[in-house]
Formats: structure tokens, sequence, C-alpha cells
């Protein structure tokens, strides 16, 4: 199988589907002549044209919008937030309108849209530019939200995205462009709602998404190497229909779970995976839920500050140790 | 490009930027006589929206209709001759004063009274109410609620209908209020810029009825032209008279014409008033004086077609016998509503999602 970067996997995906259909166009700011900040669009200007690879002024709140206006005319556009921070100044849009259109129409409309960017932090962009919003944009009822971490999901739940009725908040790890994995060739999906066994163990679930699956595989092959413990990683990949029944099951089998995000802790995908485990496994479980996430501080900027915000390997040790009833590392940092 | 002829030709009909809301003696500088059956016809329209109007404001005051409910009394010259415009493949998009445009888009004004009221059989089954009237099939796509939201939404299905080349225009309407909000000067620039390359066929329909609830023009803005705004992002505009109906109309088809023609957005702002109250439970008014709205009845859009058909000879028992085939109408609507059952409870979860719906999101 080819291997690509989660980039071009992406912006595969998108080439790809345009070429099929007409009715998908990209918009954003600086994605076409530019070529995308992230590059993430590079090149497809010179595919498709500016018609279809559309630069916007910077006003969020215009271009997502008018994108959702193009879908309820029977388009499908993809649009690019530069990054999800920005989105802020089209909270309007999407969660008053491109949420809400289908229902308070009577089922009379549908709302084919996909906004894509990076999300996250982890590169010292400080508070307004550092924000993991998947609970925030979970928390609507008429949005979809994904958050794949992989470049062989990246590019299958793109194009589930694009062929979806409704819309989705495509939450790309932004850390992860530059990531390298198998790619399969031409069209296949990947299934939203749906999350990935992304290592099988027995002794301990761990439950994260987009980049802190990386972070969760390297710990749970550490622990396997030195400590003979067996984690299991689940990548939900989907917060946005979620999938229940795989962490339930697993946590079945391991009796034991730790959820990790970027996040804040408060009102979190975290809570939202722990209820659902006390709900439906309560008598499985030998110890409470354990949750890792950002400090409830505004991301700050200095490099040692910043890593200290993010859930680190020796906090989710930490937090696995809990769960295990043993004993904490000496120097552990208690979580935030 | 067009011949010089037909440039020439183009020039004529295009609104006049200075008309300076006098578009009123204009009209009657032009050939344009609009028949007086036609005119009969409008008549018969917007009696039967003040009625309608008049039989949702009761509704909300014995407790028939919940939330908010804005009606649109006073202001029926403008949507009655600007949809007069419709042809199929366009599209209408307006804010939450709504229940004019979709009556005269032609939906059943009975699912529109069992909307307000609540009820199954209402035009979005009693999920959006008042503020969120669709019916697509006729061109409708609502019905907004957040002033100032809707209207990228507009510019965008205007690009969508350019790019697809369905040659439809989008009818996209603004009250004076929605003009201060960031959302119409995003949407607005789109539009210009849009249009350059032929891919924006917006039709702005600004209605300004003097205040966004009850802020006064002066009083939210130091730039009162209104229509002026629209030049900051080059969209060519023209005031109307919105209580004359013959002004709104020849406006109106100039405009609509223009934009088909051109894939550019226009804009016109219709100068009229709402003699009602902003929402209905606006009983006060502490924001007007008694003597102003005294003033706006005298210009009532229906009292002055009632003057011009009188003008042309129309006899009064023709008019007589459309006010009470209108009162009945409006009778048998509301009973309609009143009658109709509520919503089946299972349809709480439903239209959510267009798949898997409702989709599961726990568990």
């Amino acid at each position: 199988m080819p291997v690509k970067t989660y980039r071009d996997a992406l912006r595969s995906a998108m080439a790809e589907e345009m070429e099929r259909d007409e009715s998908v166009v990209l918009l954003g700011e600086d994605i076409g002549v530019y070529g995308g900040t992230h590059l993430v669009t590079n090149g497809l200007i010179d595919q498709f044209g500016p018609k279809r690879v559309i630069d916007t002024p910077i006003a969020e709140n215009g271009f997502t919008g008018a994108a959702i206006g193009m879908a309820m005319a029977g388009m499908k556009p993809v649009v690019e937030m530069m990054t999800w921070n920005f989105s802020f100044q089209a909270a309007d849009q999407i969660i008053q309108n491109a949420a809400k259109i289908r229902y308070f129409s009577g089922g009379q409309v549908s709302i084919p849209l996909v906004i894509r960017g990076p999300n996250g932090g982890g590169v010292q962009l400080s508070a307004q530019h550092t924000h993991s919003l998947e609970g925030f944009y979970g928390h609507f009822p008429g949005l979809k939200v994904v958050s794949p971490s992989t470049p062989e999901d990246v590019k299958g739940m793109m194009l589930t995205a694009i062929r979806d009725p409704d819309p989705v908040i495509f939450l790309e790890a932004g850390a992860l462009y530059g990531t390298k994995g198998e790619v399969p060739d031409g069209d296949y999906t990947v299934e939203f709602g749906k999350a990935r066994v992304a290592r099988e163990g027995s002794d301990v679930t761990l439950v994260g998404y987009g980049r802190q699956v990386n972070l969760l595989l390297r710990i749970a092959e550490k622990l396997a190497a030195d400590e003979k413990i067996d984690a299991e990683v689940i990548d939900l990949r989907s917060i946005r229909p979620f999938d229940g029944d795989t962490i339930v099951a697993s946590v079945r089998k391991t009796h034991r779970a730790v959820v990790v995000q970027e996040q804040w802790r408060w009102f979190s995908v975290a809570s939202e995976v722990a209820a659902i485990i006390q709900e439906q496994a309560f008598d499985e479980l030998d110890a409470p839920v354990a949750r890792v996430s950002g400090a409830e501080t505004p991301a700050p900027y200095a490099r040692n500050l910043e890593i200290a915000a993010f859930p680190s390997e020796r906090q989710v040790i930490d937090a696995i140790r809990g769960v295990l009833y043993l004993e904490q590392s000496a120097t552990s940092a208690k979580s935030a | 490009m067009a011949t010089t002829q037909s440039q020439g030709k183009r020039r004529r009909s295009e609104p006049d930027p200075n008309s300076n809301g006098k578009a009123g003696s204009r009209r009657k500088q032009q050939d344009q006589q609009v028949d007086t059956d036609k005119l009969i016809g409008f008549y018969q329209k917007m009696i039967q929206i003040r009625l309608f109007e008049d039989a949702a404001l009761r509704g909300f005051r014995t407790g028939k209709i919940g939330g908010y409910l804005h009606v649109y009394s006073g202001q029926e010259a403008v949507a009655s001759g600007f949809l007069d415009t419709f042809r199929d493949g366009d599209y209408v998009i307006t804010a939450y004063r709504d229940h004019a445009h979709v009556l005269l888009l032609g939906s059943d004004p009975k699912a529109v009274m069992a909307e307000l009221y609540g009820k199954g059989a209402g035009l979005v089954k009693g999920k959006g109410g008042s503020m969120h009237l669709f019916d697509t099939a006729r061109g409708m796509y609502g019905g907004y609620g957040i002033v100032g939201g809707h209207i990228p939404l507009g510019v965008g299905m205007a690009f969508g209908q350019a790019y697809k080349k369905t040659g439809g225009i989008t009818q996209l309407y603004l009250g004076d209020g929605a003009i201060h909000n960031g959302a119409f000067h995003e949407g607005a620039n789109l539009a210009g810029l849009w249009g350059k390359d032929g891919l924006n066929p917006t039709l702005f329909v600004l209605e300004n009825n003097q205040y966004g609830m009850g802020t006064s023009v002066e009083r939210a803005t130091a730039m009162t032209d209104l229509s002026r705004k629209f030049e900051s992002y080059g969209i060519e505009h023209t005031q109307v008279d919105g209580m004359d109906l013959e002004a709104v109309l020849t406006v109106a088809h100039e405009a609509a014409d223009r934009v088909r023609e051109t894939g550019k957005p226009f804009a016109v702002e219709a100068m009229t008033y709402r003699i009602g109250p902003h929402g209905a439970a606006d009983f006060l008014e502490k924001y007007r004086t008694k003597e102003e709205v005294r003033k706006w009845r005298e210009r009532d859009p229906i009292g002055l077609l009632e003057n011009r058909l009188e003008e042309l000879g129309v006899e009064d028992d023709r008019l007589e016998k459309i006010r009470a085939d209108a009162k009945t109408l409006t009778e048998e609507v509301v009973a309609f509503a009143d009658e109709s059952p509520e919503p089946a409870i299972e349809e709480l979860i439903t239209d959510v999602y267009t798949t898997n719906d409702p989709v599961r999101t726990s568990g």
C-alpha cells in the first residue's frame, strides 16, 4: 500500500471527490493562490481553477454562511478554517444555521457541508490560537464531529464527510499533517460513529483521539516492554455520532479505563466517555474512570509551560498506574 | 459583450441610483400602466395578508400562539411588489417577519397559521414557528431569527444558482436593523466580489421600516442613507417608496431583470413602516409617538391602493366583496389551525439529521 502523509491523504480525498463531483467546491482564506497556510490545498487551484478553489477574504462568518447557502442550493462546499480558533467568528453560522436549519425547516432542507481545519495546539501559538473544540462542537445536535488521527482514516473520513448530507465538523490533528502512514489508493470510506481499536490489550483501556492516539500507542508499547502492562488503545475517530459500544466492550474486558484529551476537563469528551462507561458497564469497573486533560488555563506561550499544559507521558502513565492500584512514580505531577 | 444598442436599452431600464425615493413620480413619466385587474389582484393579496396578520395577533393575545410573533402589517406593498417578479428556480430568504413572503409565494395559509399555532399540519411540522417558515417547493428558504445571520446564506444560494447556471436569482430580504450587523457587511462584500464574475445574482431588498426593534435608524447609525451602504461593496442600488405598490412593482421588475441578466447583485431600499408592533409583545411602543404612527397610517399601502383603484373607477362593491371573502377565508384558516392536532410526540427527534436520524450519540 502506498505511504502518504496525513496532509497528502487529505488533499487526495478532496481532489478525487472534486474530479468525481462538480458540485464540490473549496472555500477559505488563502487556500488557492497561496496554497493554503498548511499546504493542505496546495496545487488544487491549478487543477480546478478559481471558481472551485475559492480564495475568500478574512471573514469567517461571511464565507461560512455563504457555504451553508451553497449547500442549500445543492452544492457540496468544503470550507477550510485556517485554524479552528477562527471558527468562533463563524459560530453563529455553524451553530444557529448549519446545525439547525434541517430541524426548523421541518426536514425540507439538508446542509451537505464540510468545515475542516487544524484543531489543537502544541506549536507555541498561545491563547487565541490554541483550542481543542471537539467538546464544544460535539455539544450541538445537528452537527457531526470527527477527529481522524491516521492518514488512512483522514482520507476515508473526508470522503464520508463530503458525501454526508449533513454538516460535518472535520477536526484535523494539526500536529500530524507531516506524519506518514499507509493509505489505500482510490475510493474508500470510513464510516462515522465507529471507533478504531488501535492496539489490542487486556489490562486497561486507553481512550483518545487526534494526536493523543499516537501518545497512547507510545505509552502502551513502553508499558508492555517495561512493566508487562497490556493496554488496549481506542481511537474514537468520531465524536458525534459516538461509538459507546466499542468502549464498553473494551471495558468489559479490561475493567479499567483512562481517557486522555488535550481539551479542558470540564464538560468535555472525556467526561462523556466516563459517564457512558458508568451507565453501561458500572459493574464491570474495578476502578473509577480516570481523565487526563489540558490544564485549566488559556494556552500559554513559553515552551515549558505549553508542554506542562497538555497531557504528558508521565501524567498518562500515572493515571494508568492509578486505575491499576500501582505505586505512582516519585516525580508525579498532579494532572490538572 | 452587449452591443451599443442593447447597452443603451439596458441603461434605460436600470433603476436610477439617484432617484432618492421619488420612484412614484418617475412612474408617472413612464408608460408602464399596470392594468386594473392586476391591481385588484394585488389588493386581494394584500388584504388577505393584513387579515391573516390581524388574526395572528389575536391568536397571540388569546394564548393560541406562543413564542415571538412579528407581523408584516404596513409593509405589504414591498413583498407583494418584489415577489411579483418571482420565477420558478428563484430563491427567497428573509428574516423573521416572514409570513407575507411565504403567503405570497402561494403556500397554503392554513398550513402557515397551523405553524403559528404549533400544529403538526404546520408548514414546518410545528418545529419552527412564526420565525422559520420554509416552503422550498415554492422557493421559500426561510425564515431566520438572528438579525443579519441569514444574509451570507442568501449570497451563497445565489452563488449556487450562478455556478449551476440555473438562471435563477435569490431575493434576499433584510430589515434596516440588519444593516449594522457584521454578517451584512461580510455577506455583501462577498456578493459584490463574486458578482464581478457574474456569480452572484442576489437581489437585496432592504425593508427600511424605520426601526430595528425599537431603535430608530437615526439612533443606530451616523450614516442614515442606508442604501449607500451597499456602495462600499461595489453593489449598485436605488430606493423606492415602499408604500406605493405601483412604484415598487416598477423598480422590482427593473431590478430583478437586471440581476437575472448580469449575474451581479443589486440592492433596493424600500422605505416603509410597520404600523403594527415590533413583536406581538411590544405593547407600550415608547420609542415612537402616536402622531408618527397616525401620519404613516395615512400612507398605509392598502389605503393608497384603494385610492388608486377608486381613481381607476373600480367600484367599492367589488373591493367590499374582496374584503368579505378574505375575512371568510381568514376565519377558515384560523378554525383549521385551532382544530388541527398537535405534532406527534415522535416528531421531537426527527429531522435533526438527514441520515441516521435520530443519530445515536451515546451508548
